[in-house]
């Protein structure tokens, strides 16, 4: 098998008159985590559910595993593991009874399946639940739940759909940490609207927006994208105004937009966006030297991913 | 385990988890009992009859009843999505989801045969007429859950899969009754699709390869009618 274990082109989805998902290629490869990442109603979960051959694509291919979505759909659902939004699990039964009813789907063999839901329900924290109804777990246990049944066969794949929603802190690290253990040898591709997760967990970014896909990279790389950036001031404020100040940091050349945030005692602190590519820090050193202000801390802040993600998702929705 | 027989048999245990298997049957059983024990005591008559006559209508209540949920509910509650991204085909989904209901059908029939050991204790059973008459009912049965089977996959509330089911079935059960004012020529037509006939002709204790046909042809369409029903998300 060739690394490469997803490959989309041009994947189309239209509901009725509305685009769901536009145009949208790209490849994973083996070993990477990829994140998808895009506001609420942006395209994730129906290019997901293609992925795992839920919907038949309107137009383009996507090659899951080698086989084709649409026309091999057995064989790309037998490499997948799928966590759907919300965890749609039988409330019903058991855990234990759901991993072994999801073993049995899977096709595998009772006499050994046994060992391996214990093992990933352990993995999951499962253990002292496994008796539980389904229905009267809390949102996050039914979420380890959904993770088990998706890793329980130990596919190539994993699609992850919101996986750490609901969750508490420390159940969304255990989570994030166990995503990442398993993306070093297999394929996951995980969506959220948390900026924090992908940085945390996701070797690659994708964002979609309006169905389009507007970036492609590492969360390095998409930071790095984002010229300008953020600086923060703190002045001594030894009688000066702080109106005075701001008025002055607002006036320099390549400043987007400066506002007093609050300081210290006995300081004055700003903050100030730079318009794009404009490094600010000798402007404001000597603004200070001319106007004899105490300079007590300049700081560069490079785009955070949020961001980066705030200016994608917003031009575009400015441009359509 | 085939995938079909991996289903039903989930489906089976949450009929006994749910207020289901628990309501359904023992009505069942209360009305048909009803039926054939004042027969019995009123009428001093200790025959099947009554019990068989009375089927195709009861079928109509009872067997929408057990069947709504199957496909409907898991639409409703999500749970198809999960379900059906697993290797599993489609037909296989609908199959395993009427082998259940099936099942719980025949366990609700099983209990009937009280009835004829009744009869078999008072006096003569006419052996013919009470194995074609159960006969009859497992594939007359057949033909209304694999109805109901399709009427499920039709919509996600599980009201209005009993409401279509209960429709298709009265509807096939009034064509009978209606022959007498249509043509000569399509008195034949009309009543081989009653869905009652035939049950009423293998009661008889004759059973004609024509009548079975008929029932496992209703059951072949429907059970079709699901299996695209259910594909039709994945129609471009």
């Amino acid at each position: 098998m060739s690394d490469v274990m997803i490959e989309v082109d041009g994947l189309t989805k239209d509901y009725g008159p509305t685009r769901a998902v536009d145009k949208v290629s790209f490849s994973v490869r083996r070993g990477e985590v990829l994140g998808f990442l895009g506001p609420n109603g942006a395209g994730k979960s129906t290019t997901m559910k293609m992925l795992t051959c839920f919907l038949a694509p309107t137009n383009g291919r996507a090659r899951v595993a080698g086989f084709d979505v649409f026309d091999e759909s057995l064989q790309v659902r037998q490499h997948l593991g799928y966590l759907p939004e919300d965890t749609p699990i039988y409330r019903d039964m058991t855990v234990l009874e759901y991993l072994e009813f999801a073993a049995a789907m899977r096709g595998m063999d009772p006499a050994s399946s046994g060992a391996r839901i214990k093992e990933v329900g352990t993995r999951c924290g499962l253990s002292d639940v496994a008796g539980k109804l389904v229905g009267e777990l809390s949102k996050g246990f039914r979420q380890r739940v959904g993770l088990a049944q998706a890793m329980l066969h130990d596919p190539d794949i994993l699609i992850l759909d919101e996986p750490t929603s609901g969750l508490d802190p420390n159940q969304i690290v255990e989570i994030r940490s166990l995503i990442k253990e398993i993306g070093q040898e297999k394929t996951v591709i995980l969506s959220t609207h948390i900026l924090p997760e992908v940085q945390a967990t996701c070797s690659r970014i994708l964002i979609i927006s309006g169905g389009k896909l507007v970036a492609d990279g590492t969360p390095d790389s998409l930071r790095a994208r984002e010229k300008g950036g953020r600086y923060r001031v703190v002045v001594e404020s030894n009688g000066v105004a702080k109106e005075a100040i701001r008025d002055r940091l607002a006036g320099l050349g390549g400043v987007a937009r400066c506002e007093a945030i609050p300081g210290e005692e006995g300081t004055h602190a700003f903050a100030l966006d730079a318009a794009a590519a404009a490094d600010l820090r000798k402007p404001i050193f000597k603004a200070a030297v001319d106007n004899r202000w105490t300079l007590l801390e300049l700081l560069r802040e490079s785009a955070s991913l949020e961001d980066v993600f705030r200016n994608l998702t917003q031009t575009e929705k400015g441009n359509s | 385990m085939s995938p079909a027989l991996v289903i039903s048999r989930r489906e089976i245990r949450t009929y006994f988890n749910s207020p289901v298997a628990f309501i359904v049957v023992p009505v069942f059983v209360m009305v048909t009992g009803y039926l054939f024990f004042t027969q019995l005591f009123l009428e001093r008559q200790a025959d099947l009859r009554g019990f068989f006559n009375i089927m195709p209508l009861l079928f109509m209540f009872i067997i929408p009843a057990i069947t709504m949920r199957l496909l409907a509910d898991e639409k409703q509650l999500g749970t198809l999505e999960l379900l059906i991204t697993m290797p599993v085909r489609d037909w296989e989904v609908v199959v395993g989801k009427f082998l259940a209901a099936m099942a719980l059908l025949c366990t609700a029939i099983g209990l009937t045969l009280v009835f004829a050991i009744t009869v078999k204790l008072l006096g003569p059973l006419d052996r013919g007429p009470a194995i074609g008459g159960y006969l009859g009912l497992v594939l007359m049965g057949g033909a209304y859950v694999a109805i109901g089977v399709m009427a499920s996959s039709l919509t996600r509330n599980s009201i209005v899969s009993f409401i279509i089911a209960f429709a298709i079935c009265f509807s096939l059960y009034l064509l009978g009754k209606l022959t007498q004012f249509l043509p000569s020529s399509l008195q034949g037509l009309v009543s081989y699709l009653s869905i009652d006939a035939h049950f009423e002709n293998i009661g008889r204790g004759v059973v004609d390869s024509r009548d079975v046909i008929y029932y496992l042809s209703v059951v072949t369409v429907s059970l079709l009618v699901a299996t695209l029903s259910l594909e039709s998300r994945r129609w471009k």
